[in-house]
């Protein structure tokens, strides 16, 4: 397959999709060209065709669902702009987070916990609500730092944070299961 | 390039010529086969005009079998080999199945899946289900006059790999071309969205015989996208058979019942849990072949107690694919009702409470799904020129993962990821010097392995001597536009490879299959041989075709010893194709396979080229 590769499956997401390298993405244009790909590459389009053919199309589609899936992502999408830096994010060995920030997240696992044992999907709802606006944020604050600024070390911090929240909002989806 | 002139029965000697392509609706109670003539989809009727073929299917001693109508009429005196709602046993072992004990079937459990012993010997539920497959496949071809080029052959969302596999399995059981397993919500979407040219955000909500999905789409022009699918692949109209059942031989406080008086009242169930939709009450009268008369009266407000657990229990994974989906009731533009279930009025009542809006009826719920599964076979088959076909995206409705240690879950594919997708992870050995590693794939949401589905074990050998934790044992997982799994592992720290490419174990290896096949074919008397050498050619003839119009619209990107190459491959399997010699042809194929291999990548490349050409690049 490296063989015959060309720029489409390059592994700068933003350069398939023939966009600019930037967080604050224009949705659209990412949605209007990913299904301009699709429509030239996927499986459907090739249902008769010879196995070379229907292998390759699989290859392509699935480059190009993960690209999309990256992109559509705000944490994913700042972690592969900031991987494009050369800024290692470094998630799984740098977790020397800010000790205000722990004790917050403490406490909001606290509350999550307290919602469940007590059954409590209204509490559950102002969790989410709350999640959902401190996510915004960050993803503000992210914009800035790369886009204006080019503060990528700032931004990465950020990130980590970001994390942390997209885990605990995860658990949140789990607590409403067990709720049901 | 020289064309090809040969043309078998049924196939198409040109590229652009109309291809004879079905929708297959493999029901749990019934199944209907449609197609696309004159660019409108409709239902194949059987020689006296009935649309739907009960998916029953009847084993005699003599070895013969009845499907459908005839099937069904001999259920009750037949019960043990009558096998009524097969779909529930697909990829599935005797474990698995809730209320077994209700059915009265010999039931032999067998590895992956069970298998029931019939009077023709033992079946497993993909012979059976190929049964009712090949019906329609000859329905078609009678009505059509010709051979099918492929068909499309849905399948519940909800289904796991092992469920998608055995119906694979049974479409090439059949002697059909599978040309995609398509979800069933989705085909409903694709009729109603094509039908009434709807955009915006739509559930189909889809309770069938056996399964429930419910699924949520994104529909705009052009393109339909699965945004979120859910549900529960052992819930569905049999449930409520079940539970009015139960509810009778309570009322008439009857002992144990014999097969055959099992089979008799749960047909009397369902016929009238039918009637309640359009009346007050029903009477269930049955005679018992101890000579006991069965005679209760049902009534509207006593069924919908009795079902109310399980209305309920349909809610669940409406609410968790809106959460998937992260949107709420609000957003949501219309339900579109799939499934004879729906017919309820306690559903009508529960869906339009919960959505807070009245559900959409215009299509009938039977058969949408057969024809949106036609719509989309005949855009697979090429049909539809470019431009006036639509991109259909769906997802994965369950997260793969692999066994860690601890028999904990690492997921690799999460569950609504949009498909193809492929996703790998690493692994590393944890001993001095281990030579191997042994993985479990499983499917499912739950944290523990024991809560998943597994579906498949394999072993990476050959791993060369290192300290614990050296090696570098990726796996990946890929997942097809069928939403079937493939897994492979790779060690790559020495530069040393080994690699395993494993197929879940609820599928029939091909070895089974040609078995299968086989046995079925000295039954029928036909020539194991002679229908190889017909499915190479027609393999053949697709490819050479394919490869035709592939070089027709891009020759340029070839040199012209790339060329020329492509050609001599394609001219040698043309010379072979009258041979009756199937596995030179099968060689020959494989050859201008590798052949291609290079052109369609380039393609690929071309295609994206081309569909961001002319695009703004922002300020880069």
């Amino acid at each position: 397959m490296n063989a015959v590769a060309g720029k489409a499956l390059t592994s700068n997401h933003f350069e398939l999709f023939g966009l600019e390298p930037v967080f604050a993405l224009n949705a659209d244009s990412l949605d209007s060209a990913y299904r301009d790909i699709q429509a030239k590459v996927h499986p459907d389009r090739f249902a008769h065709a010879g196995d070379a053919e229907r292998r390759a199309s699989l290859q392509w589609t699935t480059r190009v669902n993960e690209a999309y899936r990256t992109l559509k992502d705000p944490l994913q999408r700042a972690k592969h702009l900031l991987e494009l830096r050369g800024v290692d994010v470094a998630f799984e060995s740098n977790t020397a987070m800010p000790a205000d920030f722990l004790v917050q997240q403490m406490e909001l696992r606290e509350s999550l916990e307290e919602a469940v044992a007590a059954k409590d999907a209204a509490s559950l709802d102002s969790l989410r609500k709350g999640l959902v606006e401190e996510k915004s944020r960050l993803e503000r604050n992210i914009g800035e730092s790369i886009d204006a600024r080019g503060d990528y070390r700032g931004a990465a911090d950020l990130v980590r944070k970001l994390m942390f929240l997209d885990r605990l909002d995860a658990e949140v989806d789990l607590a409403y299961e067990a709720l049901e | 390039m020289a064309l090809l002139q040969i043309s078998e029965p049924g196939t198409s000697p040109a590229p652009h010529e109309h291809r004879l392509a079905v929708g297959i609706d493999l029901g749990t109670t019934n199944s209907l086969v449609a197609t696309v003539r004159s660019g409108v989809a409709s239902v194949l009727p059987d020689a006296h005009g009935r649309a739907l073929l009960p998916s029953i299917v009847r084993y005699l001693p003599d070895g013969r079998v009845e499907v459908g109508y005839a099937a069904q009429a001999r259920q009750a005196d037949d019960p043990k080999d009558t096998i009524v709602s097969v779909k529930r046993y697909m990829g599935r072992g005797v474990k698995d199945v809730t209320h077994i004990e209700n059915a009265p079937y010999d039931f032999v459990d067998a590895p992956g899946m069970l298998q029931i012993r019939t009077a023709a010997g033992v079946k497993s539920p993909v012979e059976i289900s190929a049964e009712i497959l090949k019906v329609l496949r000859e329905r078609a071809e009678l009505s059509l006059q010709g051979n099918l080029s492929g068909a499309v052959v849905t399948v519940p969302a909800y289904f796991d790999d092992a469920q998608r596999q055995a119906t694979k399995d049974a479409g090439r059981l059949a002697g059909l071309n599978v040309l995609r397993l398509l979800n069933e919500p989705t085909a409903a979407a694709i009729a109603y969205g094509l039908e009434n040219a709807s955009e915006g955000v739509y559930a189909v909500y889809d309770l069938g015989g056996g399964t429930f999905d419910l699924s949520i789409l994104r529909l705009s022009r052009g393109v339909f996208e699965v945004v979120a699918t859910s549900g529960d692949s052992m819930l569905g109209g049999d449930d409520f058979d079940q539970r009015v059942f139960c509810w009778s031989v309570e009322q008439a406080k009857l002992a144990p019942l014999s097969p055959r008086d099992m089979r008799l009242l749960l047909v009397k169930a369902r016929e009238a849990k039918e009637f309640l939709t359009f009346h007050s009450e029903a009477g269930i009268t049955a005679k018992l072949s101890s000579g006991e008369l069965v005679d209760v009266t049902l009534d509207t407000e006593t069924f919908c107690r009795i079902t109310q657990t399980l209305v309920h229990k349909t809610l669940g994974p409406v609410r968790k694919a809106l959460r998937d989906a992260g949107l709420t009731v609000d957003e949501i533009k219309g339900v579109v009702m799939v499934g004879g279930a729906t017919r309820m009025p306690q559903i009508q009542r529960a869906v339009g409470e919960f959505f807070r809006r009245d559900p959409l009826n215009n299509l009938d719920p039977d058969k949408v799904v057969a024809l949106g599964a036609a719509m989309q076979a005949n855009v697979l088959a090429g049909n539809r020129p470019q431009g006036e076909d639509w991109l259909l995206l769906d997802v994965i409705p369950l997260s793969l993962g692999i066994e860690t240690m601890g028999g904990l879950v690492e997921k690799i594919i999460p569950r609504n990821t949009t498909i193809p997708a492929a996703r790998g992870q690493e692994f590393t050995t944890f001993k001095d010097g281990q030579s191997a590693m042994s993985f479990h794939v499983v499917q499912g949401e739950r944290e523990l392995v024991s809560d998943c589905r597994s579906l498949a074990r394999f072993e990476l050998k050959g791993i060369p001597p290192m300290v614990a934790g050296a090696a570098r044992v990726r796996v990946t997982f890929q997942v097809d536009a069928d939403g079937l799994l493939s897994v492979a592992a790779k060690e790559n720290t020495t530069g040393a490879e080994a690699s395993v490419t494993v197929k879940p174990s609820y599928g029939l290896a091909d070895a089974d299959i040609e078995r299968i096949l086989r046995d079925s074919f000295e039954h029928a008397r036909e020539d194991v041989h002679a229908r190889a050498l017909a499915d190479q050619r027609v393999d053949a003839q697709r490819l050479l075709e394919a490869t035709r119009s592939a070089l027709q619209a891009d020759g340029q990107l070839l040199s012209a010893e790339e060329t020329s190459v492509i050609e001599s491959s394609a001219q040698s399997l043309e010379k072979l194709m009258k041979s009756t010699d199937h596995r030179a042809i099968k060689r020959a194929a494989d050859a201008l396979n590798r052949a291609t291999e290079q052109f369609a990548g380039r393609r690929m490349d071309e295609g994206i080229r081309r569909a961001l050409a002319g695009r703004k690049i922002g300020s880069l």
